[in-house]
């Protein structure tokens, strides 16, 4: 593994690998000295073409605890902004000397396109609608921490599955470390041609939430609950009539927690739109696992810029 | 897919295994461990066993047992990876890291004595020094070994040794325990 541009690039022994190396990495924030040697002397970029809080912070914290010197690099406030091609821009960066790129991107399949132009390794925090991996992966991790083991699980994905990079990383990895998954959204926001999809990857597909909160989908009751953020920033167009429709059908209400297992972790990548598709009370519930998955992000991320940048550059990942 | 351990047996060569140590030597070397232990500390009292990932780990439960039989206390034990702190990280395969346990009590004002299978150039310990900085500050840190094989590349010596075992650079010296090999032996070839 020399990029992380998908969850495909990684074989499923190499994400068991990467969450046994995030378990060790976790144990470093308890600590007092929060500061590990392993990436001394190494260089990661932080390119960030679109808004973001937590992947880049994340980033950034999992690079400075393993040693490694890290910059950050936004669209505002650099040369982009004044007209230079992302190619220029990434060769540039990469000019100075760079080991890891860590890229978040509005085009669909720009860190595959950076990967081919520059020798660093190219980490995908997002492009466009395509893939999320460090999400996926943080996510299954998260999962895995509080059900044990996510074979034969059911997890459901609700929200705004057409925008969403994170349900298209998230749907391989589970289905890759044996969960059954449901995935529910309104018929405008459920990725064209997702039968052929669903039926090719097996996972199920839903228009009714309570039908499957309930337990009376395909797959039963859910083991875990993952809300999409709903990106108005993405949408062009009208996917529903109001805030308050999309709510009322598809957002994880009062009543509709009250329908799952006071065990059932909830997920949300965030930024989460509170009241539209997660209610207050679902977001801070007990079983919510939303300020898990920051922690838990920070030990992926470190485990992944580990894995990247910490043996032979070329050796990849053993 | 991690990388093997520098302990880990290598391919079985053309000379005959010469073993150096069976199980009975081994356990009669960690009791004399145990004791020494004892008697520099005058007793177990804030005494912390670390043992280094992989071998050194028993190595470090079974002389905390022998402590424990002979004061009639529990010692404390953990665990110590250093993988994170070794200086050959770069010149090979990502290796897979492991668990670090402290025990409840932590290191702070303890006497840490850190246990490993074989002491070769002394990189591990140096980077088990590194490690422990970041976790703590004992008032003491010693070092026991099961087996010492001379060569080493930095000034770091071992205040307990199981055996002291001369041996050329090209030799190899394997470590087999029974929690991990399923077999108590020290053999070079």
């Amino acid at each position: 593994m020399k990029h992380l541009l998908s969850i495909d690039d990684l074989s499923t022994d190499e994400i068991h690998a990467l969450f046994a190396t995030a378990a060790d990495m976790h144990d470093v924030q308890g600590r007092e000295v929060k500061k590990l040697p392993a990436l001394r002397g190494r260089t990661v970029v932080n390119m960030f073409f679109e808004d973001s809080t937590r992947t880049r912070s994340s980033f950034e914290i999992a690079g400075k605890w393993l040693s490694a010197d890290v910059i950050n690099v936004s669209a505002k406030g650099s040369s982009t902004s004044k007209g230079e091609s992302l190619r220029d821009t990434v060769l540039t960066v990469c000019a100075m000397g760079v080991d890891g790129l860590v890229i978040r991107h509005p085009a669909s399949g720009a860190a595959l396109q950076v990967s081919e132009w520059v020798d660093a390794a190219v980490i995908n925090a997002g492009d466009g609608m395509h893939e999320h991996p460090t999400q996926a992966l943080l996510d299954a991790y998260t999962l895995q921490r509080r059900l044990g083991s996510l074979e034969g699980r059911h997890v459901a994905i609700i929200g705004d599955l057409t925008h969403s990079r994170v349900f298209r990383s998230n749907i391989q990895c589970l289905t890759r470390l044996g969960a059954r998954v449901t995935v529910v959204a309104p018929p405008t926001l459920m990725p064209s041609g997702i039968t052929t999809w669903s039926a090719a990857a097996g996972f199920e597909t839903s228009y009714d939430l309570d039908d499957v909160l309930r337990g009376d989908g395909v797959h039963g009751e859910p083991d875990a609950v993952m809300m999409l953020r709903v990106q108005r920033e993405r949408m062009s167009g009208a996917f529903f009539p109001s805030a308050r429709e999309y709510t009322v059908g598809y957002g994880l209400t009062r009543n509709r927690l009250a329908l799952l297992r006071p065990d059932v972790p909830i997920c949300h990548p965030g930024p989460m739109n509170r009241g539209l598709e997660i209610a207050a009370d679902a977001a801070d519930a007990a079983q919510s696992a939303v300020l898990e998955q920051v922690s838990s992000g920070l030990a992926i991320r470190m485990a992944v810029l580990y894995h990247l940048l910490a043996g032979e550059t070329d050796g990849g990942m053993a | 897919m991690p990388a093997p351990d520098d302990t880990t047996p290598g391919p079985v060569s053309d000379r005959a295994d010469h073993t150096v140590l069976d199980a009975r030597d081994i356990s009669r070397a960690l009791t004399r461990i145990s004791h020494e232990l004892l008697e520099r500390n005058k007793g177990a009292h804030d005494l912390v066993l670390l043992g280094l990932h992989t071998r050194g780990v028993p190595l470090a439960r079974r002389i905390a047992e022998k402590i424990a039989a002979v004061e009639g206390a529990p010692v404390a034990v953990g665990e110590l990876d250093v993988t994170l702190y070794r200086d050959d990280l770069r010149s090979q395969p990502t290796r897979r890291s492991h668990k670090t346990v402290l025990p409840p009590g932590g290191i702070d004002r303890k006497v840490v004595v850190l246990v490993d299978d074989v002491l070769f150039s002394g990189r591990t310990i140096r980077a088990a020094l590194d490690a422990l900085a970041d976790l703590g500050r004992p008032s003491a840190v010693r070092l026991a070994v099961l087996v010492d094989r001379g060569h080493r590349e930095l000034p770091i010596r071992a205040d307990h040794v199981g055996k002291n075992l001369p041996s050329a650079l090209a030799e190899r010296v394997s470590v087999r325990l029974v929690e991990v090999d399923g077999t108590d032996e020290v053999s070079i070839s």
